[in-house]
């Protein structure tokens, strides 16, 4: 379905030209992404999963032609992003939810004229009426009442407003959703009905997904695949179930072992230091290596590629020497990678 | 619906605003003489043959030997005061609105161009914004008033020299609006919901004008009202100085340039009121577009 | 020994759509080196119920009824001045953004000596001696040389242990903490945890953690609050509400929480959405406020309010408990 290959983005992030000159300053990139690879294939859920600046809400944008990569090409159904954006009938298939219900819905607008746009751009109703009925169909399938349209984005709660753009996302008829952390703004019970909503419709309309979220929990629940980012690129790719049952890239392991744990109160732990490192200026070789207990003189050399290992594949000199010790720590209370 | 409960709640902050209240009222009040002077007035001042020099320089009301029928006195031709005020502020609200309206209308789709497209489009109008902000408005609009002025036939100046003043002036003012309005579309056009229009197609100008200026209209109602006042101080300052309006369509400027020759010799009314009515209007406006920017400030954050 | 003790804590915003009454009657404990966590959906009034207790509540809203007792002295109807005395001596306070607390105009050491000198009996030196010795602590690398660093040249998730280590400088009794780790990565926000639990276990912190986040909350509290519309629904030892809660409302919500450790086909959901006391979207239901939602409402739910019980080692504002 979505074929993304050895996709780099670039933000200039330089200042000004009047600044640049007068500070004598040379201009400025940050590699939001850099060199990612992976595909979807058509009805399954694959996940981004990675820290705020990891390059996945970048990735997401690229998905659906928002931006035109640095570098890389991204083919939907075989074609090219940028002809697929040309062909209205291709562009169609292709849509976002996005993070924010209070921003991504226009204030001045019905909600009937948000819905309606897709349909109206795309002219997929014959008339003004078949128009209205296709979004209140709409909004029955999301779960509102037909009567919501007449209703201003204002008027819903947050959970209400997210329907309401998965109602927009719907409305072109797309095979191929991408959606951009859409439940973080969300109370848990609302984010709890909100990803029930969307599995519901991906089976029932047979929708393959990109989903991108910081939040390992709900994206074990979503996917199928997952893909974790560090950095502007992909560390770990495989399963859903190979990568929590058995996550082999230091950095997954230490995600996993940071996550607040339900079933666990009280567990003693002492996590895995560092921070993420400015993205402007990225450590050399392999961008953990600052953090990576397994680091040697080589990650701070050598990018490391992403090889498949298993089921997975995986970007770490250590995996691919045979450095990593083979699980987690059995103790989960102990777990932590420093203690391997 | 949107527009409602805002307005809802601006109507509510208005009525506990004394201030805002008193100058909206002040300002309707000006409005209502302006407009129904030929009704309203009790003398009409453009009508030579009704003038007479035996009335002429008669004082205003509470000095010894004022006439109840001028209250405010008389010019030099007899010419009653308050109804040439009257007959003013017309001209005055009229070049005033028009004026703004123009500088709303460039302005506005300048900053609205230059904030959704960005890069070198919007590099190169904002300087070009930048450098009138160098000149003051007062002088962009006498450089514009002169280059028009010296362009047309000396016949026909007199009678197009109202609208050669309202586009001086609207020109003038136009990088308030576009600085305005491209600051706000800078902030929408990152949103999502524009993000969303851009992802199933929609063409950026559809974007801009559907979109992205219903959002940004607010400011602006704010950059008008004090634009206003400043509208109608530009113009009332060049006729003063004598560039403005001609005596045959006088404004409140104009009146006060005349009224201002016989200031010492004692009949300091024929100015006085008109320069009066000039602080009035300029005031209540610039408080009640004070008033506005506070309140759409603090309510849409 | 307790600390802090509530009770019937009402908080009441006039507004000119009426008086909303986002806190109704709540009462709570915490002793001395004992961590509450507090949690619930937006709008529950967590936030606000940490505002009541340090007298920072937003005008104008104002304690309508009940009391807080801290070490056994009334509080809630202290004059402002002694309030703030109060606030950066005894009660320590964190919030979810850090740039909100710190100025950026000083750097984190001189704002640390000056919030040691202002409460503690310390020289200069002695203070920033210790001021290196709490960044130190909290995290904070190079502590020596980053003490004369501004609050913009640190990252968010060290600014956010500079607003901890600011918090505790004055040795507080009792640290308010609302959604100190909300804004964070994972990784720091596991830091952060650790280093609340620590210091509370060492010093004998009581620590009042306001968050949403039911996963940190299992990690770090010894004790336990929901609430829900303005109101404890639940409160008792955190493994008794978080294995076995008994409200229906905490039972519902512990379902709604997708879980690392399996996958379901669906989570459970609770549908709808709580009414807020302060707006008029959704009026306050009579009797439970739960009850328009609840699987389980019966009749006596829809007319009578329950009021906290003992229910095995909890306490549970519900009939059936």
């Amino acid at each position: 379905m979505l074929q993304v290959a050895s996709v780099t983005h670039r933000y200039d992030v330089s200042r000004p030209w009047l600044h640049r000159v007068l500070a004598g300053e040379p201009r400025q990139h940050l590699t939001a992404v850099d060199n990612v690879s992976f595909r979807i294939e058509a009805g399954e859920t694959l996940s981004l999963v990675g820290e705020s600046g990891c390059g996945k809400s970048t990735l997401a944008r690229l998905a659906v032609g928002l931006h035109a990569p640095s570098e890389g090409t991204i083919r939907f159904q075989g074609e090219t992003l940028s002809s697929v954006r040309a062909q209205p009938a291709l562009r169609r298939q292709l849509n976002m939810i996005f993070q924010d219900p209070y921003s991504s819905l226009n204030p001045r607008w019905r909600v009937r004229d948000v819905i309606g746009e897709p349909i109206r751009v795309f002219g997929l109703a014959a008339d003004r009426v078949a128009q209205r009925r296709r979004v209140e169909t709409l909004l029955l399938q999301v779960g509102l009442a037909a009567e919501d349209g007449e209703k201003y984005p204002h008027q819903f709660s947050g959970g209400q407003r997210q329907r309401i753009s998965i109602a927009r996302a719907l409305a072109s008829e797309p095979a191929f959703l991408v959606c951009d952390e859409p439940t973080s703004a969300l109370d848990v019970s609302v984010q709890a009905q909100i990803l029930n909503l969307m599995r519901d419709l991906q089976h029932r309309l047979g929708l393959t997904l990109l989903f991108i979220s910081h939040n390992l929990a709900v994206v074990r629940h979503m996917s199928d695949r997952i893909g974790v980012m560090y950095l502007g690129r992909i560390v770990e790719i495989g399963p859903a179930d190979e990568i929590f049952h058995n996550p082999r890239h230091p950095y997954t392991r230490l995600l996993l072992e940071a996550l607040p744990d339900m079933t666990r109160t009280g567990r003693p732990r002492n996590p895995v230091g560092g921070e993420i490192p400015n993205p402007i200026d990225p450590p050399s070789g392999c961008p953990f290596h600052p953090r990576c207990p397994l680091a040697n003189p080589r990650c701070t050399r050598e990018k490391p590629a992403l090889l498949l290992h298993g089921k997975t594949e995986i970007a770490c000199h250590a995996v691919e020497e045979g450095r990593l010790p083979d699980q987690l720590c059995a103790n989960r209370g102990c777990g932590q990678v420093a203690c391997l | 619906m949107m527009l409602l409960w805002l307005q809802s709640d601006l109507v509510h902050g208005f009525r506990h605003a004394p201030l805002a209240v008193v100058s909206a009222l002040v300002v309707t009040l000006l409005i209502l003489a302006a407009v129904f002077a030929p009704w309203l007035a009790p003398h009409n001042p453009m009508d030579v043959a009704s003038l007479s020099l035996l009335d002429s320089f008669k004082p205003p009301f509470g000095m010894p030997t004022a006439d109840p029928a001028n209250p405010l006195g008389t010019d030099n031709q007899g010419r009653d005061v308050l109804s040439a005020i009257m007959y003013g502020l017309r001209v005055s609200l009229l070049v005033g609105f028009c004026s703004i309206l123009l500088a709303a209308m460039t302005g506005g789709a300048i900053g609205l161009l230059a904030g959704y497209a960005g890069g070198l489009v919007d590099a190169v109008l904002m300087r070009i914004a930048d450098i009138q902000l160098t000149f003051p408005a007062i002088l962009s609009a006498l450089l514009i008033d002169g280059i028009i002025g010296a362009m047309l036939p000396r016949t026909m100046r007199e009678s197009v020299q109202i609208y050669v003043m309202i586009f001086a002036i609207g020109i003038s003012l136009w990088p308030g609006f576009a600085r305005t309005i491209r600051g706000s579309t800078l902030i929408e056009r990152d949103k999502d919901y524009v993000l969303a229009a851009r992802v199933i197609g929609v063409s950026a100008w559809r974007i801009a004008l559907t979109h992205v200026l219903p959002n940004v209209l607010g400011p602006v109602l704010v950059v008008g009202t004090l634009g206003l006042g400043m509208a109608i101080l530009t113009e009332a300052t060049l006729s003063f100085l004598g560039v403005g309006l001609p005596p045959t369509h006088p404004s409140l400027g104009t009146l006060i340039r005349f009224g201002n020759d016989f200031l010492f010799s004692g009949q300091w009314w024929v100015t006085v009121f008109p320069g009066l009515a000039l602080v009035l209007t300029v005031l209540s406006i610039n408080l009640l577009g004070d008033w506005l920017r506070d309140a759409l400030n603090s309510k849409l954050r | 020994m307790t600390l802090l003790s509530v009770r019937d804590l009402v908080v009441e915003i006039p507004s000119r759509r009426g008086l909303a009454r986002p806190i109704d009657g709540v009462s709570f404990d915490i002793e001395k080196g004992e961590i509450l966590g507090i949690v619930g959906e937006s709008g529950a009034g967590k936030s606000l119920t940490g505002a009541a207790i340090t007298g920072l509540l937003p005008n104008p809203g104002r304690i309508a009824g009940g009391m807080v007792l801290f070490d056994g002295n009334r509080i809630d109807d202290l004059p402002a001045t002694r309030m703030r005395r109060l606030r950066g001596r005894r009660i320590g306070m964190i919030f979810q953004d850090p740039l909100t607390t710190l100025d950026p105009l000083f750097t984190v050491g001189q704002q640390l000596v000056e919030t040691m000198r202002t409460h503690l009996p310390l020289s200069d030196t002695a203070a920033r001696t210790r001021a290196r010795d709490w960044l130190d602590r909290v995290g904070i690398p190079a502590a020596n040389r980053r003490i004369d660093a501004y609050p913009h040249e640190f990252s968010g998730g060290q600014r956010q242990r500079v607003v901890i280590a600011l918090a505790l400088c004055a040795e507080p009794d009792l640290l308010i903490a609302d959604e100190p780790t909300t804004a964070l990565d994972v990784s720091v926000q596991a830091h952060i945890i650790a280093l609340l639990r620590a210091l509370a276990r060492e010093r004998g912190t009581a620590v009042m953690l306001i968050t949403h986040d039911m996963g940190v909350i299992a990690e770090i509290a010894d004790r336990v609050a929901v609430m829900y519309a303005g109101r404890i629904v639940e409160i008792g030892p955190v493994d008794a509400v978080i294995r076995h809660p008994t409200h229906p409302y905490t039972d519902g919500l512990m379902g709604t929480i997708p879980s690392v450790a399996r996958r379901l086909d669906r989570l459970r959901q609770i549908d709808g959405s709580m009414p807020r006391p302060n707006g008029t979207r959704d009026a306050m239901p009579v009797g439970c406020a739960f009850h328009p939602r609840c699987p389980k409402v019966f009749d006596r739910c829809r007319q009578e309010r329950p009021v906290l019980h003992t229910a095995g080692a909890s306490l549970v504002a519900c009939w059936l408990a």
